[in-house]
């Protein structure tokens, strides 16, 4: 059998389990985001919203909506690699996989493909509900799609990385809950960054997440606080980075190999 | 072509602890081989260096001609590992979890759908594919980590300590079927154990690892035959109140009248012992060893290799 035919077969096997897993849990993985996101756009869409006037030329429901999805996304794909590739780490049977002879960068990209396929699923289911709530159709599909998957492939890649370090389900949680949350809730899921002060504005520049809510809400909407390019110039770089990162970690075992 | 050939390995942990100080091994192709020695002797370790699941600090490592170090993929092919702890998912069935293995070695799940089928009815799990993993007996598990190991049909088969836990029953029927792949399949097999008469039932090649170090290597015949002596058990026609003297065989009293224990040294046959025995009046009704051969001489070794490194 070929090298590639061999990788080729292993990756789908990753991949199938990946989405086998979040499938069969989908009370803890699929429901709880498109109840949230019921919740904020019920409360700050609905009843709050109401109240606020037009944010870029649409009405804030319509403004709200895109980053709603984004931010399941973004949560999503990070929690699936991060929660699947410690269990995998915790339980040993990621050793299942070290004795096999698939290369680590399948290995990678089987579970990547896991957090992207999650990330999409909530993104659709999210955006199912949002139908509810408003008639949204993308600007520019493509361009919607495709911050969908880069913006997905980099915080599963950022999950695996949590994974790979975290040696208790505590350290599984401390990026989620006190980095991802607050970069996400200040990348302008509820807000253009012109409404802000000049200074938050330039602050908010550092903010990956402002790329990536902008970059998807131009696919939805038309509209965003930064040139598109930088959008996907930012998201490429940082996949970059985190996949040499991730890639250096499992060569040389960090986590996984005495 | 050896299936293994380790050359001067070395394993030091962080701390600078050296769990392997240079051992070389070789095993053939098809051999049934045991390595051998005491709780943090190396034998894991060595097995991890091998099976990729721990990296070595120096030497070399060859499974079937591919060296671990250029060649990993075609390494990792030929092996197949049941390691001493379960390491599968316990929230998995258990078909899957041999399906996803054979997906991991490139077996396409069509096939892979049906070696997982033919080996778990070998190993009398098919009843239990749909359970998951966690759900199992101890030596279901077992049994599904061989499975597990064999699904991708590896030329080398790694077994860390495969019937820990196990009851007899099970025990034999595994000893029984890793005879069966080794004769029949030529695959060669490599196991720990603690059980040294399974690797005195089941192997043809031994060696003895302790601190880090090979201290033994051989057959198995060879290593039994430097036994100074083997002590055998006797149940006697008649109840004795002192141990009768028959030289040069070494007699005690066990707790039972009417029971024996006799040295007999290398060179003596147990014939001339009981002949020496019914000489003085004493019929034997029946005889037993006291212990393995290979667990006595394996003891002697590891003290003797003790008082060596003190």
């Amino acid at each position: 059998m070929s090298y590639w035919k061999l990788q080729w077969v292993a990756y789908c096997t990753i991949v199938r389990k990946e989405i086998r897993r979040f499938t069969r849990i989908w009370v803890q993985t699929i429901t709880p985001p498109a109840v949230n996101a019921v919740l904020y756009m019920l409360i700050f869409g609905g009843l709050i919203g109401s109240r606020i006037r037009e944010v870029d030329g649409f009405a804030y429901i319509d403004y709200l909506v895109p980053g709603i999805i984004m931010m399941g996304i973004i949560t999503n794909s990070y929690g699936n690699v991060v929660s699947s590739f410690f269990g995998t780490k915790l339980q040993k049977h990621i050793e299942e996989m070290l004795v096999s002879p698939v290369s680590n960068s399948t290995i990678l990209a089987g579970y990547v493909t896991g957090g992207v396929a999650r990330g999409a699923a909530v993104g659709v289911i999210v955006s199912v509900v949002a139908l509810f709530f408003t008639d949204l159709k993308p600007v520019h599909p493509l361009t919607t799609i495709a911050i969908v998957v880069l913006t997905s492939i980099m915080f599963s890649l950022g999950g695996f990385i949590n994974a790979v370090y975290a040696k208790t389900f505590d350290e599984c949680s401390i990026v989620p809950n006190f980095v991802l949350t607050p970069l996400t809730y200040l990348g302008g899921i509820f807000y253009s960054i012109s409404m802000l002060p000049p200074l938050a504005q330039k602050l908010s520049l550092f903010n990956p997440v402002l790329y990536m809510i902008n970059g998807f809400r131009y696919g939805i909407l038309g509209v965003s606080d930064i040139p598109l390019w930088h959008s996907f110039a930012v998201i490429i770089v940082l996949i970059a980075i985190l996949g040499a990162i991730a890639m250096t970690l499992l060569n040389r075992g960090v986590g996984i190999k005495a | 072509m050896p299936a293994l050939d380790i050359q001067n390995l070395i394993k030091v942990y962080g701390e600078g602890t050296y769990a392997l100080r240079g051992i070389d091994l070789r095993v053939d192709e098809g051999d049934f081989f045991a390595l051998l020695g005491p709780n943090g002797a190396g034998k894991s370790t060595a097995i991890g260096i091998v099976s990729s699941l721990v990296n070595k600090t120096s030497g070399k490592v060859c499974v079937f001609g591919h060296d671990l170090d250029n060649d990993v993929v075609a390494t990792k092919a030929c092996i197949g590992l049941v390691p001493q702890e379960f390491n599968f998912n316990g929230f998995e069935p258990i078909f899957n979890i041999v399906t996803n293995v054979a997906g991991y070695n490139g077996i396409p799940q069509r096939e892979a759908k049906i070696r997982a089928e033919h080996y778990l009815k070998r190993l009398d799990l098919w009843d239990k594919r749909r359970a998951a993993g966690r759900e199992l007996s101890g030596g279901m598990k077992r049994r599904l980590m061989i499975a597990r190991a064999l699904v991708h049909e590896p030329r080398m088969l790694i077994l860390d300590e495969p019937t820990a836990g196990v009851d007899i029953e099970i025990r034999r029927s595994m000893w029984d079927y890793l005879s069966e792949i080794n004769a029949e399949q030529g695959t060669t097999i490599i196991l720990t154990t603690h059980y040294l008469e399974e690797a005195e039932a089941l192997c043809r090649n031994v060696a003895i690892i302790d601190h880090g170090e090979i201290i033994e290597n051989g057959s198995v015949s060879a290593l039994l035959s430097q036994a100074v002596q083997e002590t055998f058990v006797l149940n006697l026609y008649q109840d004795i109140t002192q141990a009768p003297s028959i030289e040069p065989f070494a007699t005690r009293l066990r707790s039972e009248p009417n029971q024996l224990e006799v040295d007999v040294p290398k060179g003596q046959s147990v014939t001339d012992m009981i002949s020496a025995l019914k000489e003085q009046g004493i019929v034997v009704g029946s005889i037993r060893t006291k212990s393995n051969r290979l667990e006595e001489f394996f003891l002697r070794l590891v003290a003797q290799n003790e008082g060596s490194n003190t």
